[in-house]
């Protein structure tokens, strides 16, 4: 076992074990510092996968973005000084079909896709490359992409001020 | 290259990346220690005072002292807290402060990973310290505490726009997101630093200067707002707010607090002494080049970054002890109203000029 295989698997347990507080923990506030663990080892992931910028990404948008927002979101709607954020579980027999059918499904589908697999080469670095592709084949997705946050912008904004 | 040599030295990769790694707590624990005694002099010397002089010369020995006081401390944790996250929350902070100088070059012997991405990763690791900040008011269960987190995220979060714009119009320039190679572009002397047009010539040099200028000061006053210096201490505005996220931490825990905060001061000083101002280049040679003597430079240019931080960390002590704190709302004013707009039609503006 390299170094290269002792640091994916750390990364997969901070992931994995994270995730499962994740769901159990009774009190949400630890339910959202859990899932920053599991974005960011789901960033390591990325690295050990050579895809530096989206790892970065993953970091900035999700860490940096979404669950912050997610922590004021829970902070700021709940009585912030007494611990009364709690999740509860309830409708146990139908999350646990789900939960069998989705796993059998993937399980399925992991066991009979016939993979491509080849021997993976690291780039040195996407940026560069990502960068182009996005200006030249996908420029189409990139600029309605920008469009879409745009509006979700103006919406958002035209929400929060509607009351004037 | 000290990653190779330290290979060599010990035969195992782990253990040479394990040592590499911990080099910058070798810079940043004697710099915290000089730091805080520097701020304590800096602000006596400003109010007429002459500030600590009794332990060692001039106090230089001060802070030594109070740091051992600080770990004999009772470690408090107060009974209504969360103590799983009350333990935690430093530890992520400095965590976060101390992952940005892994994208650090030193000298150019010396840098923790040369990842291509290193910038966007520093502006990237900082949302780490947000939610330790967050989690240590939430965890300290006191209002106070709370108030001062939110306002610290708020703010990091607001000002993390003016920053990347400023970044993004640099990048546009040289082309580059790894720190190291900023600092190579910027090699042969002062007039090569980007603030100066960078290793442009001509024309475009001329016309870039005003706008780096520009750059350069909304850089700086959205990182003082980032690392929640005065003007922009309202996180932990003593007057109103006890000291904001870290009020009911003592001991050792609140050392760590104050370690992450002076490591931040120097985080984004060297990321402006590398951005604008050359970051390991010397100004205007190296003796070691003069003489002969090829071991020599690196250990001048990790001088030039020390000296190049150092000071644009006293630039930060002297704002403190010169300015009054801002209010919320002129807070958030002069990020959103003055300082996004100005940064994007500097942006625009650059990216034109890179065009002739």
């Amino acid at each position: 076992m390299g170094l290269y295989d002792i640091i994916f698997y750390l990364f997969a347990l901070v992931t994995v074990s994270s995730a499962v507080v994740v769901v159990s923990a009774k009190n949400i506030i630890y339910s959202a510092f859990s899932l920053l663990f599991t974005l960011f080892g789901v960033a390591g992931m990325y690295v050990l996968l050579g895809s530096d910028f989206i790892a970065i990404v993953q970091l900035m948008v999700y860490v940096g973005g979404i669950l912050i927002l997610l922590i004021f979101g829970v902070m700021l709607t709940n009585k912030v000084t007494n611990v009364e954020i709690k999740s509860g579980s309830i409708q146990l027999l139908p999350a646990l079909i789900g939960v069998v059918v989705l796993a059998v499904l993937l399980i399925m589908l992991m066991t009979n896709t016939n993979w491509h697999i080849q021997p993976g080469v690291i780039p040195q670095t996407t940026t560069k490359e990502l960068g182009k592709l996005l200006l030249t084949d996908y420029v189409l997705v990139f600029e309605l992409l920008g469009i879409l946050l745009l509006i979700a912008l103006v919406g958002a904004a035209s929400i929060a001020r509607r009351e004037e | 290259m000290i990653q190779e040599i330290l290979i060599d030295l010990f035969g195992n990769e782990i253990v040479a990346f394990i040592i590499s790694a911990a080099l910058p707590l070798v810079f940043i624990v004697p710099f915290v220690i000089f730091a805080v005694w520097l701020e304590r002099k800096v602000s006596a010397h400003m109010q007429d005072r002459l500030g600590p002089m009794r332990v060692g010369w001039h106090g230089v020995l001060q802070t030594v002292a109070d740091f051992i006081k600080l770990v004999q401390k009772e470690d408090i944790i107060a009974a209504d807290a969360d103590k799983k996250m009350f333990i935690l929350a430093p530890i992520m902070v400095f965590a976060g402060s101390y992952a940005a100088y892994a994208a650090f070059p030193f000298s150019s012997a010396y840098i923790g990973s040369g990842v291509d991405v290193g910038i966007f990763f520093v502006i990237a690791i900082s949302s780490v310290v947000v939610a330790g900040l967050l989690m240590a008011g939430w965890a300290s269960n006191n209002k106070y505490s709370l108030y001062g987190a939110m306002r610290s995220a708020a703010q990091i979060v607001s000002y993390e726009i003016p920053t990347a714009l400023v970044i993004l119009s640099i990048v546009m320039v040289t082309g580059t997101l790894s720190l190291a190679e900023m600092s190579e572009l910027q090699a042969g002397g002062f007039w090569n630093w980007q603030i100066f047009g960078g290793a442009e010539t001509g024309l475009v040099k001329i016309l870039l200067i005003p706008f780096m200028i520009i750059a350069f000061i909304i850089f700086y006053i959205s990182s003082l707002a980032e690392v929640n210096r005065t003007p922009f201490d309202m996180p932990e505005a003593e007057s109103e707010l006890v000291s904001g996220y870290h009020t009911e931490y003592s001991g050792m825990k609140f050392s760590i607090f104050f370690l992450a905060e002076y490591a931040n001061m120097f985080a984004v000083s060297a990321i402006a002494a590398i951005l604008f101002f050359g970051g390991y280049q010397s100004p205007f040679g190296y003796i070691g080049d003069l003489l002969g003597i090829d071991w020599l430079v690196p250990f001048e240019q990790l001088f030039w970054f020390a000296m190049k931080g150092l000071f644009f960390v006293f630039v930060q002590m002297w704002l403190r002890w010169t300015l009054p704190r801002v209010r919320v709302d002129q807070l958030m004013t002069i990020c959103w109203k003055y300082l996004i707009p100005y940064a994007f039609v500097n942006l625009i503006i650059i990216g034109l000029i890179t065009l002739i």
